[in-house]
């Protein structure tokens, strides 16, 4: 019989992973620049002139166990944060874009109710990006799938293409409204970024986890899934976790536990 | 008879010109006038601009096309030539913006030569923070919540099939 080997020899970590993680756990660190000023770097802040990469992967382990009902903290963060009109103060709500929006469900059978929040799912080989006709659906280099709204000319074949029903148009003239971190608009789709301007500038978290944290609900952990050491990735390791329509292959970014 | 047919021609082509003249001698304005002169409002803040006044005047649309291909696809958010720099920069102190009356930054220029700006179909035309009168601020946003809780519906059967089957 062969003696086991030990977790780290199984699975070997090139020495850049090693000297990353290493620096990042260095600079994770509080650094006091002066009394009771507090600046924090999160391990994945990157400088501004480097391109995100694909050594990262941005992933959301959404708890359903631990999601409540009635509760709806995410989706207000996520408007908030990224200058859309909720859905319940649209003028039109048929039409009102929803970046992330909260179902409740219930099997018919033993009447058992189950949270969830639903958006993109930031999949690995996305449908919406296969089907754009100009290009302007894309795969950013970290995992994010985003519209570029230079090229998008609305034609909404993501919007059908998505199984998910994550994407929006905008319908109308939004006059100035939008926030100078998001700029969104007329006759463009748009969807969940993973708060991209927020990962872009270091914060590592995006609205809707920080809301569900601070509710105390902790149902969202937003993480880099390609890092063993990343919180995300531990407890991917432990929990059992599904991705929604897993038949279609599309190697989701969103994992949920408790569906 | 061929010399008949050019001579016609000729006599219409001097009565044609002359006609030309007549008419354009008839405006006496100076062609300028008819058109108002661009503003151009110094920058708020800053005493010197990232590229040169000149360079920028002629190619600021190539600078923000290029930048712009950099931080949607590529993630390279450089402050140097973003354009939440130059509204930083450039937003009117009587608008807080550069593109909400006819003499700010952006649309005096641009109205001047007659090209349309798609900017800020997209891109707020004010800087960070001046947004405090936004109807999704923070000393609202309890109020928001409560009217979105309900509106939340329980979703019905053929609806979740659709994202779950």
């Amino acid at each position: 019989m062969s003696e086991l080997k030990p977790m780290s020899d199984q699975v070997p970590a090139s020495p850049e992973r090693r000297r990353f993680v290493g620096a990042a756990a260095a600079t994770a660190a509080g650094l006091t620049i002066a009394p009771g000023v507090m600046l924090y770097q999160v391990a994945h802040g990157r400088p501004e002139e480097q391109a995100a990469s694909s050594a990262v992967r941005w992933g959301m382990l959404v708890d359903a166990t631990k999601c409540a009902t009635g509760c709806n903290d995410c989706v207000t963060a996520c408007s908030t944060e990224n200058g859309w009109t909720p859905v319940a103060e649209s003028k039109h709500p048929k039409q009102a874009p929803q970046w992330i929006r909260k179902l409740e469900l219930q099997d018919p059978l033993t009447q058992m109710e189950t949270n969830l929040p639903m958006m993109c799912q930031h999949c690995a080989e996305p449908p919406c990006v296969d089907v754009c006709p100009t290009g302007a659906s894309f795969k950013r280099a970290d995992g994010i799938v985003l519209v570029d709204r230079h090229t998008c000319i609305g034609c909404r074949y993501c919007m059908m293409a998505c199984p998910y029903k994550a994407r929006s148009l905008v319908h109308e003239h939004l006059n100035d409204t939008q926030k100078p971190d998001v700029p969104r608009g007329i006759g463009c789709v748009e969807a969940c970024t993973f708060c991209v301007q927020k990962v872009d500038r270091g914060d590592g978290n995006t609205a809707c986890a920080e809301a569900c944290t601070a509710a105390g609900h902790n149902a969202l952990l937003f993480g880099d899934m390609n890092d063993p050491e990343s919180e995300i990735s531990k407890r991917l390791r432990e929990l059992p976790t599904k991705q929604v329509r897993v038949d279609l292959n599309l190697n989701l970014g969103v994992r949920y536990h408790g569906i | 008879m061929a010399g008949k047919i050019k001579s016609l021609l000729i006599l219409g082509a001097v009565v044609l010109t002359t006609a030309a003249l007549a008419w354009a001698g008839s405006d006496t304005r100076p062609k300028a006038s008819g058109v108002p002169m661009p503003v151009i409002q110094k920058a708020v803040k800053g005493e010197q601009c990232v590229e040169d006044t000149d360079y920028m005047r002629r190619n600021h649309m190539v600078v923000l096309d290029q930048h712009r291909d950099k931080v949607v696809i590529e993630g390279i958010r450089t402050k140097k030539h973003s354009l939440k720099e130059c509204i930083e920069c450039h937003a009117s102190e009587t608008t807080g913006s550069v593109a909400a009356a006819k003499d700010d930054f952006c649309v005096s220029c641009h109205s001047y030569a007659a090209v349309k700006i798609d900017c800020f179909d997209c891109h707020s035309t004010k800087p960070q923070g001046s947004i405090a009168m936004h109807s999704l601020n923070a000393e609202t946003a309890h109020y928001k919540h409560k009217l979105a809780a309900q509106a939340t519906s329980k979703v019905s059967v053929e609806e979740m099939a659709g994202v779950a089957q």
